[in-house]
């Protein structure tokens, strides 16, 4: 390799003179909240990263990146299930646009087994309706979809009309769930107004997950050392290969909420000795929840990188506590990563030095910077699009997170021991033992502290912000979603789709990470956008004349 | 199977939509405002749903999108949007300077009731809106007809704010080209300008939804039709509107509000659509069909009698939004293809159903409207066993479980390119239409016939 790595270095542009310039073309009232939105990190020894202002109101007519609590609760957590059918309560874009696009991917065990994935089912609600009320057609919505589907559960999906024109979801079902004893039929009030992202529809999701599915079937599931992850999508089969690692190590693994998962896993979730969360942001409340019910302790992990896959696996074989588990663990672990250590020394030589922001999600940004640092790529500004303080700033500030009007419109459930259920996993010595061994129960680190100097960590990033890092920092990848994908490549600059991952994927694990080298290597290093001048670009003088006037 | 819950037996659903056969107004109202020149589409509502518009429309055109949203949260719901719109506008024309800011409202500012008239006079009045700049809107709710409509909403709307009659007439014509793609407006252009025939299009998203990789963003790149231009609309002698469903009501408005008098044609998709629009072309504006033209003609017309015999009685069911529909039923049965199912969410009316009955016979069995989705069209291929089914991306899942070539038409297609850069109207556009659909049947000759009668040529 040149001496790319110093060159990108030393051109780093200054960070507070980057966030300058952009505060600079605001109204003052827009400049004065991006401020707080846009930090220059500063990382010192033993000291607390700087405050973000984070999970407060989208900037009206700034293009954000930003959706609704709708798709939250409906197109992230609840989405995909393969057994739980899902109507949304609406008109019929909502439906529409939740339906297929977010590539849950889902296996069933066999061709008779439910998938209603496929199926985008809506009340389709007309003006009459809106008028009149919609509690009768969604009555009857139910009716035709138990006749036809014949399913174990009904998710009911609020769109924003629906709270407006007083429908009540809950009453609904109860009343549906009273006429079929057998279907668990349940409401989302995740009105695409509530709360100020996508954020607020997956707390709705996780209390009602909590309430009325967790918990409804006491059957434990065969084997040892049994876990649910929380936060996984299995968005491009993620979820596949983690299963795939978790059960060679020997681990059981007992639902994932929600990828590749079926309404019974859910049901039966409160049985396993450990949660572990991947995606905090999106489901550290049922997390939370469940430890505070069942007793069940939970971790953060994350298997987005190659070497946070072994931690993880260490981390939860830690856990447990048997040699035997432990050994497989590391055996797993060596194996798998002859493979990717060939494959990222291979990659690394032709990244190495190269510049990466990412902009995505409540974690996703967070924890693919792993990866751009297993191949020597240098992450220069990141944030996220729906998070709150605790993502970037770490769990320890929730105690002094100032709860807005916003976030106190989403119920926050009180939760106490179940008397009959709550089982402690482990002995307060235990436990003690575990934390003095490094482990951190209920905690997460956030981003910034794990994101280097002078980087910018701006929360909601929106489009003129990017063209501004697009041109100041000319980066070798930007990592965000579909809306941004051609806007940024049109510049010359590569664009990674890290929610839908370019219809690509897996990532996450061992498997994963080679996937993302090789995917990274080939974006960054493609001949494509030095195809952007013609020849006549590069010498536009016109030098050439006809052979016979010589 | 991936629909393996669907049973071949159809009963009657009221109340439950399964696979929408159409989505909501405010997208189509998004995509008629990008084919206004340095315009910026915003959406008045919750931020979700300019997220889901943008995204849709992004993956159907691999472009960029851009648009703006009001961001309501559950305040502005219950207080109204107009504190949101305000400062909106203000943001949106010092970040981003467009020339226009087309504003559509959705489900949730429908219910509350802003008034959006209003609301634009006060942001006018207190000074948001800088000099010779323009912000329109129109209404576009969610739980009245489709996408088709709200395309149609926002194509009014351009001509209610912009039109006007001067009192000079210009020897031009107004071409309202329909809910069609960048690729189809752009060959409308090139048959006006091949036929000599002076025109003013509107919306025309061609240059912009289908741009070029320069190593450089344009917000605003430079395709479009001007205010200027829209605004000479109204001095036009005569209005053609393609596609009754989307065209129909800017068309009513230039009649009524300037006076230019309107002919409501089919979309040219096929020989005989096409026909009829390069006739009144040719009519209206008082030129010769020129020898170009005739040989466009001659070439559809040439591949039709060459291949003929796959075609002929070739089984076809579609879905899709109406004004494709009724043309595209008449072109595949003028092949001697049988159109047997057509199927469309948008409440067409039963206009739309005589129009397809015209074409491919009274046998073919149309529904359109409400409860008029995928799922049922699913049913109806199931029972029906068609050779080829006409669709948008979702029609995949169809196409595969039931094992019938899938021929992409309509709105969104997510998995393929093509539609961005390569029309479906006129005779080259019939002409490529018939390529795919050639390639289909034959590709699964190909793949079906057994060994002793796979055929070199074809």
């Amino acid at each position: 390799m040149d001496n790319t790595i110093e060159k990108s270095i030393a051109k780093l542009p200054d960070a507070a003179e980057v966030k300058e310039e952009i505060l600079a073309k605001y109204p003052a009232k827009v400049a004065r909240k991006r401020a707080k939105q846009i930090i220059v990190n500063k990382v010192n020894e033993g000291e607390q990263v700087q405050e973000i202002m984070a999970n407060t109101r989208t900037i009206p007519g700034i293009l954000s990146m930003r959706g609704c609590a709708y798709a939250g609760c409906k197109g992230v957590v609840l989405g995909p299930t393969r057994d739980i059918l899902q109507i949304t309560h609406g008109p019929i874009g909502c439906g529409f646009y939740s339906w297929l696009t977010r590539r849950n991917q889902t296996r069933t065990k066999s061709d008779k087994h439910p998938n209603y994935m496929p199926y985008a089912m809506s009340t389709d609600l007309q003006e009459d309706e809106i008028i009149f009320g919609g509690e009768k057609k969604l009555k009857k919505a139910i009716d035709e979809a138990v006749a036809l589907f014949h399913p174990k559960a009904i998710g009911i999906f609020s769109t924003c009309p629906v709270g407006l024109i007083g429908d009540d979801v809950h009453s609904v079902a109860r009343e549906m769930e009273e006429k079929y004893p057998d279907v668990n039929i349940f409401g989302f009030s995740c009105e695409g107004y509530k709360g100020v992202s996508q954020s607020a529809g997956h707390h709705v999701a996780n209390n009602k997950v909590f309430t009325d599915v967790v918990g409804q079937l006491e059957e434990e599931k065969e084997g040892k050392f049994k876990l649910n992850i929380l936060g996984e999508y299995n968005i491009g089969g993620d979820a596949f290969e983690i299963e795939r690692i978790i059960d060679k190590c020997g681990f059981t693994l007992h639902s994932t909420f929600s990828g590749n998962s079926e309404y019974d896993e859910f049901a039966s979730a409160h049985t396993v000795d450990l949660n572990v969360v991947m995606c905090h942001r999106s489901i550290n409340y049922l997390a939370e929840m469940m430890e505070k019910k069942y007793g069940i302790p939970w971790f953060k992990v994350n298997f987005v990188g190659a070497e946070a896959t072994a931690k993880s696996l260490r981390k939860m074989a830690a856990y447990f506590g048997d040699k035997e588990l432990i050994a497989q663990t590391e055996k797993v672990i060596a194996s798998e990563l002859v493979e990717v250590e060939k494959i990222r020394l291979e990659v690394k030589e032709r990244c190495e030095g190269k510049l990466a922001m990412l902009f995505v999600g409540g974690s996703r940004a967070h924890h693919y910077q792993e990866l751009f640092t297993e191949i020597g790529m240098q992450t220069v500004s990141a944030g996220y699009e729906f998070a709150h303080r605790d993502d970037y700033e770490g769990r320890k500030v929730i105690p002094n997170i100032v709860v807005d009007a916003d976030t106190r419109n989403i119920e926050e459930l009180s939760v106490e021991a179940d008397p009959q259920r709550y089982r402690e996993r482990k002995t307060e010595k235990e436990m003690k033992e575990l934390e003095k061994s490094g482990m951190r129960f209920n905690d997460y680190e956030g981003m910034m502290s794990e994101m280097k100097d002078n980087t910018l960590v701006i929360d909601d990033l929106n489009h003129y912000e990017a063209e501004v890092l697009i041109e100041k920092y000319k980066p070798a990848v930007f990592c965000a979603g579909i809306k941004e994908k051609y806007v940024i490549q049109k510049s010359g600059v590569p664009l990674k789709q890290l929610h839908s991952y370019d219809y690509s994927g897996p990532y996450a694990g061992f498997k994963g990470a080679v996937n993302f080298y090789r995917e990274i290597d080939r974006l960054v290093n493609t001949k494509v956008f030095s195809l952007v001048k013609a020849p006549w670009d590069n010498s536009p003088e016109l030098a050439g004349n006809y052979a016979w006037n010589n | 199977m991936l629909l393996r819950h669907t049973p071949k037996k159809l009963e009657e659903r009221e109340a439950l939509t399964i696979n929408p056969a159409k989505t909501c107004q405010p997208v189509g109202a998004m995509y008629a405002a990008l084919g206004i020149h340095k315009c910026l589409p915003h959406s008045h509502g919750s931020q979700g749903c300019c997220s889901y518009h943008r995204s849709a429309l992004t993956r159907h055109y691999k472009e960029p999108v851009m648009a703006t949203t009001s961001s309501f949260t559950e305040g502005a719901s219950v207080f109204g949007g107009q504190a949101n719109l305000l400062e909106g506008i203000n943001n949106i024309f010092t970040v981003y300077d467009p020339d226009v800011v087309a504003v559509h409202t959705t489900c949730l500012s429908e219910v509350i009731g802003d008034d959006l008239n209003q609301i634009i006079r006060k942001a006018q009045e207190e000074g948001k809106i800088p000099k010779g700049k323009r912000v329109i809107h129109t209404n576009t709710p969610s739980f009245k007809g489709s996408h088709v409509t709200g395309f149609a909403n926002m194509t009014q709307s351009m001509v209610t704010y912009f039109s006007e009659n001067t009192g000079s007439r210009q020897k031009q014509i107004n071409l309202i080209p329909g809910f069609v793609e960048p690729s189809d407006m752009a060959e409308l252009k090139r048959i006006m300008s091949e036929m000599g025939v002076k025109s003013v299009m509107f919306p025309d998203t061609s240059g912009v939804l289908n741009g070029p990789m320069t190593g450089k963003f344009k917000m605003f790149p430079n395709g479009g039709a001007t205010v200027d231009q829209i605004k000479s609309a109204g001095d036009s002698f005569f209005t053609l509107a393609l596609g009754r469903t989307a065209s129909l009501p800017a068309a009513k408005s230039l009649d009524t509000k300037c006076k230019v008098p309107c002919e409501i044609l089919d979309l040219p998709i096929g020989l005989r659509a096409t026909d009829i629009f390069v006739d009144n072309l040719r009519k209206t504006a008082g030129v010769n069909v020129p020898d170009s033209i005739k040989f466009e003609r001659g070439q559809l017309l040439d591949v039709i009698t060459d291949m003929h015999q796959y075609f002929y009685g070739k089984k076809a069911a579609l879905v899709g939004d109406p004004d494709q529909l009724s043309s595209l039923a008449e072109f595949l049965t003028d092949l001697d293809m049988k159109v047997t199912v057509v199927v469309t969410g948008t409440p067409a009316g039963p206009k739309f159903e005589r129009r397809v009955h015209e074409a491919s016979g009274e046998k073919t069995t149309v529904k359109y409207g409400l409860g008029s989705d995928m799922f049922l069209f699913h049913q109806l291929v199931k029972n029906d066993k068609p050779d080829l089914i006409f669709g948008n991306t979702y029609a995949k899942y169809i196409a595969r479980d039931e094992d019938i070539p899938l021929i992409r038409t309509g709105f969104p297609i997510y998995d393929r390119i093509g539609h961005q850069y390569f029309p479906m109207v006129g005779y080259k556009g019939a002409l490529r239409l018939l390529e795919r659909v050639l390639s289909a049947v034959m590709d699964r000759q190909d793949r079906d016939a057994p060994e002793e009668r796979f055929e070199l040529v074809m």
